[in-house]
Order: C-alpha cells, then sequence, then structure tokens
C-alpha cells in the first residue's frame, strides 16, 4: 500500500451554528497530485485553512509525515490560496525575499533559490519592479513562485490556473507536474474538471460539509462505469434492427458526429452480459462502424453523486 | 521571534520608505518654522512700521503723549481748525489726526478726545496712546489733589507670590505656567501621534486585506504576530519620526542661538546708564529663573513617563486600529467604529486642558488613571509633581488594558482578515469574539 503524506482524521469545524467540516477524513498518497473537489460551500476552503494551521479544528487530527502537525509545518507546506494577491507597494524581489524568509528560509538559501526561479521563467528583470507595475498574469507568476519558493512537502493550490492565459496556464501545468516527479505532494482544488482529469491521480469529493467520495480516480472511473457502448451501425432497415437489439439490451439514441448516415445508439449491458458478445452480436446484425466505452468523465461522476447525494 | 522581526522590519521600511512619510517628517518643521516666522514677521513689520501721526492739542496739556518715539513721528497741528487738520492730514496721508478739544475740566477731557482716520487704526497704537493719556490724566488728577508723585512712585510695589509646598520645592507663576505648557504639549503631542499612527496601522490592515496578500501571510505566520509586527513597525516608524524632529530641532536652536545669540560677556556695562543696567539684570534674573524652574521639573521622570504613556497609550488604540481595519473592506467602512475609539481620545485631551488648571483635583486623578484617557491627561500632571501611587496605578492599569484589548482585537483580526463581502455590524464583532 502507497504511503501517506497527509491524513486528516475525524476533522469536524463549528462556525457557530453552522458545521463547516462534519467529520472528515482524507488521505493523501505521498508523491501524487489529489484533486479535492466540491461545490461552491462544501468546506474545501475551511479544509485547506485547517491543514495551513489558519484555523483550527474543533476536533479530529492532522498527520502530515507521519507526524500531528506542528506550527512549525508551515515551512513544509506551499499554499497558494484563491484570494491571493501581494504588496502592491513592495518591489518583485524584495517582496519574494520576504515571503520566503516567512516561510522559515535564511536569506541566502531564498535568494539563491528565487534566482533560480527567476531565471526559470525568465523575469529576472521583473526583481525591481513594483508589483502595480506588473499586469495580472505576471503577477500570478510571481506568486507562483513565492508559493514554491521553499521547496515544501506538501503544495497546495486552489485554483491555480485562474488569471493564467492558455500559454502561461501549460507552463504552470508542467511546473505543477514537475514538482510531482520531484517528489512534492499536491493537493488540488478546483472548479475545472478538465485540469482534474488530465492532473489528478486521486480525488476526493465533498458535499454539505462531508466527504461523500474518495479514491485513486480510475478506480473511481471503473466503479461509475456502467457498461454502456456508444455504437454507429450502417444497415438497410433502422428500425427493424433497433427492435432486435432493444429485446435483447437497454437502449438509448446516441448523438455523435460521423460521416455516414447510421443509427446511433447508446447499449447498454444487462448482467450477465459482456462485451465481446455484444461486439459479435453487432457484427452478426450490421456493418459496425463506432464502437466506443463510454467512460464516466469526472465531470458527469461530480454531477451524479452530488445530486444523488442533495 | 525570528518571524515577528521580519514582519517588524517589514512594517517599518514600508512605513519609512512611504513618499508621504518622508515629505511629512521633512516638511513639517519647516512649515512649522517657516509659520512661526511668518507669524513673528508679520506682527513685528505691523508694529514696526513707520507712522506719521498729526495732532491738535489746544491747551498744550499732552506733550509727554506726544513725543516722537522710534516708529512714530507727531506732527502739532494746533494751528489749523479741525476741519482743515483733518483735510491737511487726508492729503499728506498721515495715518491719524488725534484730537484733544479745548476744554479745561479734566474730568470731562477725558471723554472727549477723538481720532479721525482713513480707516479704523491698530488695536495696540490705541491701547498704548489711552494708557498714556491715562497716566498724564491720573498724575494731573493727584497733582490736582496735593499728592507728591514722588511718594506715589516709591509707593509703587510688585508682588510675585512664591508658592512653596510642604515639601520645601518652590513653584512659581512661571514655574506654573510652564508646567501649564509643557504638560499641554506632551499630552497633545500623544494624541496627534495615537490618531496618526493609529490610522496608518488601520490603513495597512486594510491594504492587506484587499490586497489579498493576508491569505498568504497567515499561511507562514499567526495572525497576532502579523498584528504585533504592524503595530510595534509602525511604533518605531513614529520614535524615528520624533527623534528626527527632536534632533533637528536641537540642530535648529544651537544654529540661531549662534548666529544671534548674544554673549552676555560682550556687553559692556559700564556704557549703559545704570537705570538700564537694572532692568537687565531683572530680565535677565526672570530668564535665570525660567532655566531654574525648568532644571526644578521632575525632568528624568518627565522623558521616562513620556516614553512609556507615548507607546502605552499608542499601543492601546493601535490595537483597536488594527481589529477595526481587520473587520472592514475599505476606509470608508471604518466610520461606525471610530466614534468609540475617538470619544475616549476627544474626552482626554478636553478634560486634559481644564485639568491643568487644576491638577490635582478629584476629576484629574479620576482621568490619569482611567487607562483610556491616563496617556494624555497623565503627562498633563506629571510636570506638577504626581504622587507615586497614582502613577504606578495607572501604569499597572494600562498595561492590563492593553493585555486585554490586544487579545480582544486579535480575535477579532483572526476572524476579520479572512472575512470579505459585507459590513459587519457590532452584534457581528461579537460572535467573532466568540468563536
Amino acid at each position: 500500500m502507497q504511503e501517506n503524506l497527509l491524513e486528516i482524521k475525524n476533522v469536524t469545524k463549528n462556525f457557530g451554528e453552522f458545521t463547516a467540516l462534519n467529520n472528515v477524513s482524507i488521505s493523501v498518497p505521498k508523491n501524487s497530485i489529489f484533486g479535492l473537489l466540491g461545490p461552491n460551500g462544501a468546506g474545501k476552503t475551511t479544509l485547506i485553512r485547517i491543514i495551513n494551521q489558519i484555523t483550527m479544528p474543533d476536533s479530529g487530527e492532522i498527520i502530515l509525515d507521519g507526524n500531528l502537525l506542528q506550527p512549525n509545518d508551515v515551512h513544509n507546506i506551499g499554499y497558494l490560496p484563491e484570494e491571493r494577491g501581494l504588496y502592491k507597494n513592495m518591489k518583485v524581489g524584495e517582496q519574494a525575499l520576504y515571503l520566503a524568509r516567512l516561510k522559515g528560509m535564511s536569506e541566502a538559501e531564498a535568494k539563491k533559490s528565487l534566482k533560480f526561479w527567476f531565471e526559470k521563467f525568465n523575469i529576472g528583470s521583473w526583481w525591481n519592479k513594483k508589483i502595480q507595475e506588473l499586469s495580472k498574469g505576471m503577477a500570478q507568476k510571481v506568486q507562483f513562485i513565492v508559493t514554491v519558493i521553499h521547496n515544501p512537502k506538501l503544495l497546495i493550490f486552489d485554483e491555480p490556473f485562474s488569471g493564467f492565459d492558455p500559454i502561461n496556464a501549460n507552463i504552470i501545468r508542467d511546473e505543477i507536474l514537475e514538482l510531482r516527479d520531484k517528489g512534492a505532494t499536491i493537493i488540488f482544488s478546483t472548479h475545472r474538471m478538465e485540469s482534474v482529469e488530465e492532473l489528478c491521480d486521486n480525488i476526493a469529493l465533498m458535499n454539505k460539509s462531508n466527504k461523500i467520495l474518495e479514491g485513486n480516480l480510475i478506480d473511481i472511473k471503473r466503479k461509475f462505469k456502467t457498461n454502456t457502448f456508444e455504437v454507429g451501425l450502417l444497415c438497410d432497415d433502422k428500425e427493424s434492427l433497433r427492435n432486435v437489439l432493444e429485446d435483447k439490451y437497454s437502449i438509448e439514441n446516441a448523438n455523435f458526429k460521423s460521416l455516414e448516415d447510421e443509427l446511433k445508439l447508446n447499449i447498454s449491458l444487462n448482467e450477465n452480459q459482456n462485451s465481446s458478445e455484444l461486439i459479435s452480436f453487432l457484427n452478426n446484425s450490421a456493418s459496425l462502424s463506432h464502437f466506443i466505452e463510454l467512460i464516466p468523465s469526472v465531470h458527469d461522476i461530480f454531477v451524479e453523486t452530488i445530486n444523488k447525494n442533495n | 521571534m525570528d518571524k515577528l522581526l521580519l514582519i517588524i522590519k517589514r512594517e517599518f521600511l514600508a512605513k519609512v520608505k512611504n513618499k508621504s512619510f518622508i515629505i511629512i517628517t521633512i516638511l513639517s518643521p519647516v512649515i512649522m518654522v517657516a509659520l512661526l516666522a511668518f507669524i513673528i514677521f508679520i506682527q513685528s513689520s505691523s508694529r514696526n512700521e513707520f507712522k506719521t501721526v498729526s495732532y491738535i492739542d489746544s491747551g498744550n496739556i499732552f506733550e509727554e503723549v506726544f513725543k516722537d518715539s522710534e516708529h512714530i513721528k507727531y506732527i502739532n497741528l494746533k494751528e489749523l481748525e479741525l476741519e482743515k487738520a483733518k483735510l491737511f492730514t487726508k492729503e499728506s496721508d498721515y495715518y491719524c489726526l488725534v484730537h484733544v478739544p479745548d476744554i479745561n475740566n479734566i474730568e470731562e477731557l477725558e471723554k472727549k478726545i477723538s481720532i479721525y482716520a482713513e480707516n479704523t487704526v491698530g488695536m495696540s497704537f490705541l491701547t498704548s496712546l489711552e494708557s498714556k493719556f491715562a497716566k498724564v490724566i491720573t498724575n494731573k488728577k493727584l497733582t490736582k489733589l496735593n499728592i507728591d508723585l514722588e511718594k506715589i512712585k516709591k509707593s509703587d510695589t510688585n508682588v510675585n507670590i512664591k508658592t512653596i509646598k510642604f515639601s520645601g520645592e518652590q513653584s512659581s507663576k512661571i514655574g506654573g505656567m510652564l508646567k501649564m505648557a509643557l504638560g499641554g504639549g506632551m499630552g497633545y503631542l500623544i494624541f496627534m501621534f495615537i490618531i496618526i499612527y493609529g490610522n496608518s496601522v488601520m490603513r495597512s490592515v486594510i491594504e492587506e486585506k484587499s490586497n489579498r496578500i493576508i491569505e498568504v501571510i497567515i499561511s507562514s505566520v499567526k495572525p497576532f504576530y502579523l498584528m504585533l509586527g504592524k503595530i510595534f513597525g509602525n511604533a518605531l516608524a513614529g520614535l524615528l519620526q520624533f527623534a528626527i524632529w527632536i534632533v533637528s530641532a536641537l540642530i535648529l536652536i544651537s544654529v540661531l542661538s549662534s548666529v544671534f545669540g548674544v554673549d552676555s560677556s560682550i556687553v559692556n556695562t559700564t556704557n549703559i546708564s545704570p537705570d538700564l543696567q537694572n532692568k537687565m539684570q531683572n530680565s535677565m534674573g526672570e530668564v535665570n529663573n525660567v532655566i531654574a524652574e525648568i532644571w526644578n521639573l521632575p525632568l528624568l521622570a518627565m522623558l521616562i513617563s513620556f516614553i512609556f504613556y507615548f507607546l502605552g497609550g499608542y499601543l492601546v488604540y493601535s490595537s483597536i486600529y488594527a481589529a477595526i481595519g481587520a473587520a472592514v473592506e475599505s476606509e470608508t467602512d471604518t466610520q461606525q467604529f471610530m466614534i468609540p475609539v475617538m470619544t475616549p481620545l476627544i474626552v482626554a485631551i478636553y478634560a486634559g486642558f481644564s485639568i491643568i488648571e487644576s491638577p490635582h483635583s478629584t476629576i484629574s486623578v479620576g482621568f490619569s488613571i482611567f487607562p483610556l484617557t491616563s496617556p494624555i491627561v497623565m503627562l498633563m500632571r506629571i510636570p506638577f509633581g504626581v504622587p507615586t501611587w497614582q502613577i504606578i496605578l495607572s501604569i499597572v492599569l494600562l498595561i492590563l488594558t492593553f493585555f486585554v484589548i490586544v487579545f480582544i482585537a486579535a480575535k477579532i483580526y483572526r476572524v476579520g482578515v479572512l472575512m470579505y463581502g459585507k459590513k459587519p455590524s457590532y452584534k457581528e464583532l461579537y460572535k467573532w469574539l466568540r468563536l
């Protein structure tokens, strides 16, 4: 079994009458990208703030790398909040140095590391500029650097791609993947499901202060798949073929783009049926032009699970 | 601890490098000096303006009054009738015409003297003329009553009551004035400092909130340290500003006194008439008195207590300001919270100015012990001598208040910095306290 870098155990947090987190437990495997998903107000930000020790939980415990979370663990965590910004009147270099030193780096270490990152992003000339002279995208790059500068074990990104154009978003995505490859563990909170699809190894889904789903993304997809296949069939008498299939399987009309005027169907297997049987049956009945297994997207899983939960 | 120092350093530098700080630090002494110089210039120039004054003194009674002086030349228009004299005065562009009608009865005469002028005449000119007339008329009356003027002169007295405390300490009227000025000045200075720097702490908190950098920072340090760092950093900037002002004031004074100052050894007393010599000795004595009075004041106690109350008052109020800054999102939203902050300060300063009249009354003692007014009021009282127990009591209360207020402010701050979107009410602030 893979070792976990972060374990959240039975964490509960109330704000007055309101319960923001209800007995939430989540395990984040080491050296992976973990997607923390959920609708607005599900409690993600509260959970992230608890991991960052900005807010204290009412009960439950947080274990980071085998030990109970300590005040000094802020040095092991890099956090890019959704509500982020920098001092407008401070010079980029001074500011990055200050924030790096607040993360426990010595001045020399911080300077060295900053030099590395500024060169990597090719922004060395910004050192003496003030943030208010930079564009939003440029400021976001600086913000990203100050998040990762101290080379933390755990990185938490809340909507990291907002404010970036597609090109810069790609640069940041590649950096995040590189950080993981170098050994960092990353918690990634976003509403952009395509990024989750692309980046996350594991996910947890939260709704109304509870965790309602957690696990490896592929395992979850496997669990959510309905053995449904999208097929295109070329034949003369669509109506009769449709009737034949309807007797044997559950079918629905499908909608996809193709070159021919085919019979387009979503065919779901009933129990005790398998896909090879379906293929040979279809091959015998008509000319098969399109056959794809429908794998549920994160988006579908999200919507389905939340709707069921509500 | 390291992080607190880092924050203090950043806050201090952010404040000190700010253009408005630099401008205010440099300009305000310059403006003060310029303003002072301007006032002195205006006063002396209007007083020293050369005037030509014409007069008609039909009975030749007031020759003494119409003696030419350095700034006033008197022209006798006795030969002319009043109307012609008026015309002449106007045409010659004289300052005014003084008319003493030809009346022998002195009691009646004193009510009939008049001045004709293009505009109203200066107040100081008028009063000095009146007193000169009064002196002549009084002497005339006394002579008429057969009273020897010389005897009157001899009986002239000038009483200066010395008040002596039971402990043997002497104080005088000059000393009292001095204490009032010093105490009032120090109290007012603290009042200004608390408002200016408290506001600056508040603005800096609001800035972090509206820049959205706050969450980045409090993921590295506890909000409490950020708040403390901000308060201390601004306090240091304030102390630096005062230090610059005091040093530049000292330099200015020493430059001024070396340029304009008169070295007493140069004055050759033999050339001066004995009367003037006497006068000079008197005024020298007065200056010496003032200097002695200054040295008689509890200077060290004043300096130490100034620094203490200065910091104590600032710390208490700036914590409140920091909490207000955390609770709101923009400076315009702070209005509703400013009234309870400003009220004790304004009460202190107004009460203070009447308190220095009677520094040991019950009200004075009360205000100087109550922690929200003590930094201002106690400082105003200290030059007059305050019993040690009262100072200790007020210091202890001030420190306790600081801890309580910082505790409350930190709670509001901690919750407030992460709250966006709505203007909180007092009820909500109370709820934050219990989170």
